[in-house]
């Protein structure tokens, strides 16, 4: 990895931000812009102040001169979570893809799932988001997820950022259904500290993703290193979802299931692994753990 | 009504069934022959094992080639809140499940969800939700979460979210708010033995249709979600 750039966080940066810093220079345009779609009338209802994307900016761009769609969402904004206009957005969008083929959409991911205040709306447009993914990717498209944002992929997010062809994650970025809090919440503390920082990244963050094959790259918080996941995911062939591959990812499941359920930490997980002083991990940097698992 | 009482109201002939960990699998005869059944009872924690479980029988079915119908009973309190299985990353779990549906869809074999008792967020989402159709009790639970841990959550009132509910069908539970929002076909209220068979048997005329998702121009005529339509068509002609 060449390290003479400065670092940029992925992490902090806006939605919008992140889109600009990804893409050639000047190469995006927004669809749906800001003043052309109406503000959610379901949050209205409940006396909150909307936002004019709805949390989730769309759009088409170039990434090494190659057309691409982009779906950036919010994390500012309600936690990014998923409401009506916001997953009709992201419906559209992956619908636009089957319909004008572009190279890949690049799903910038940063939601804690539905958004309750139109739970039962939220609920129905992530599952149209799910078909939607899998209709692009039957379609031949790569869908390239990038999880890196403040709020992670949670709840029916996690389960549509798993139904992308390549997933990349940085150490910040976690995934999972269950948020912390929330298992704290229905079982106690002793299940799971949400305080527990370090316990929190060991079984949701992108170092533990990564070493246990739930995504496949590993990059560190920084924009060179996120674009060139990306450029490196634009060049693998796409994967049918065929009988063959999915009886594949069973056993590929069941197989995890078998000689690990039951750890509820990584580090044991690690051990069994064959990782040298796995305790360590924490303190490794990207490529350090990719050289790992390349072994 | 009891689970044994539904499932012998719906399927008079040869039902044959057993129950493990809150999963059901079993099969009945109808006039389209032999129809598998695979699914959750007893309002069960969805976990790692309960959708790899259900995913292993889907992909075994249409590794048979019959094109054989699945009925999908749904009836699960959500996901299992557990430090164990999402350390092993119970989404990707569920959306292996939610997959291998898809391919049962994109493989014609005639497919229905059934809720019998609760449909409740991630759990409907992996499997009940992924089926061509979805029929529900009127008995039954469906929703994301109930009125009073919304309200906590939300910090609004329990009492305008109470009031809002009776004009909206946004976030209020209720199998009614989701038939209104194209989530739910139809909701059954007199069961007899044919629900299920015409059911699938109406799918084979036009089983390819199924593969387009028209959920969003359903919620539309039923007034149920106003924008989402218009949202996508707009970025469609963008």
């Amino acid at each position: 990895m060449d390290n003479s750039h400065i670092q940029q966080s992925f992490y902090e940066k806006t939605a919008r931000n992140r889109i600009a810093s990804i893409v050639d220079k000047n190469s995006f345009q927004e669809v749906l812009k800001p003043g052309s779609i109406p503000v959610s009338p379901n949050l209205a209802s409940l006396d909150i102040v909307g936002s004019f994307d709805d949390g989730v900016i769309i759009g088409q761009a170039k990434i090494q001169n190659e057309p691409v769609y982009m779906i950036a969402q919010e994390g500012k904004f309600m936690g990014g979570a998923v409401g009506e206009i916001h997953g009709a957005k992201i419906v559209g969008m992956l619908l636009k893809a089957i319909e004008e083929k572009p190279k890949a959409i690049i799903f910038l991911v940063d939601s804690g799932g539905v958004r309750l205040h139109e739970a039962n709306a939220g609920l129905i447009t992530i599952s149209e988001i799910m078909r939607a993914m899998l209709k692009v990717r039957n379609a031949g498209i790569p869908i390239i997820t990038v999880i890196g944002g403040t709020n992670g992929a949670f709840g029916g997010m996690g389960i549509c950022a798993c139904l992308s062809t390549h997933v990349i994650m940085t150490e910040e970025g976690r995934l999972a259904l269950s948020g912390p809090e929330v298992i704290e919440t229905i079982k106690g503390v002793e299940e799971f500290d949400s305080k527990d920082r370090a316990l929190v990244w060991r079984v949701t963050g992108g170092k533990t993703r990564y070493l246990l094959d739930h995504v496949d790259f590993l990059v560190e918080d920084d924009i060179e290193d996120i674009k060139q996941g990306i450029v490196e995911a634009l060049q693998q062939p796409a994967v049918d979802l065929d009988l063959d591959y999915l009886q594949q990812q069973q056993a590929a499941l069941q197989s995890q299931y078998d000689q690990w359920f039951g750890e509820k930490d990584s580090i044991p997980i690690w051990q069994s692994m064959n990782i040298d002083n796995p305790e360590s991990i924490s303190m490794l940097s990207a490529q350090q753990i990719r050289a790992i698992k390349k072994g | 009504m009891q689970m044994k009482t539904i499932l012998e109201a719906l399927f008079p002939n040869e039902l044959e069934y057993h129950i493990d960990n809150s999963m059901i699998r079993g099969s009945a005869d109808t006039k389209l022959g032999k129809v598998e059944i695979i699914g959750t009872v007893d309002s069960a924690a969805m976990n790692q094992l309960i959708a790899m479980t259900l995913a292993n029988e889907i992909l075994d079915v249409i590794a048979k080639g019959q094109k054989t119908p699945i009925v999908f009973i749904v009836d699960t309190m959500g996901q299992d809140s557990s430090r164990a299985d999402e350390l092993l990353c119970l989404n990707r779990t569920f959306a292996h499940l939610a997959s291998c549906v898809d391919l049962l869809r994109r493989s014609a074999h005639p497919n229905i969800a059934i809720v019998l008792g609760e449909a409740v967020s991630g759990g409907f989402l992996s499997y009940g939700l992924m089926a061509n159709q979805v029929f529900a009790m009127q008995s039954s639970q469906v929703k994301v979460m109930d009125l009073n841990a919304m309200s906590r959550v939300t910090k609004i009132p329990l009492d305008k979210l109470k009031s809002l509910s009776q004009t909206s069908a946004i976030f209020a539970p209720g199998v009614e708010n989701y038939y209104a929002m194209g989530a739910v076909d139809d909701i059954w209220k007199e069961l007899d033995g044919h629900l299920v068979e015409n059911a699938l048997e109406s799918q084979l005329i036009h089983i390819d249709d199924f593969l387009t998702d028209d959920r969003r121009q359903v919620a539309e005529e039923r007034k149920g979600r106003l924008l989402c339509n218009e949202i996508v068509q707009s970025v469609l002609t963008a």
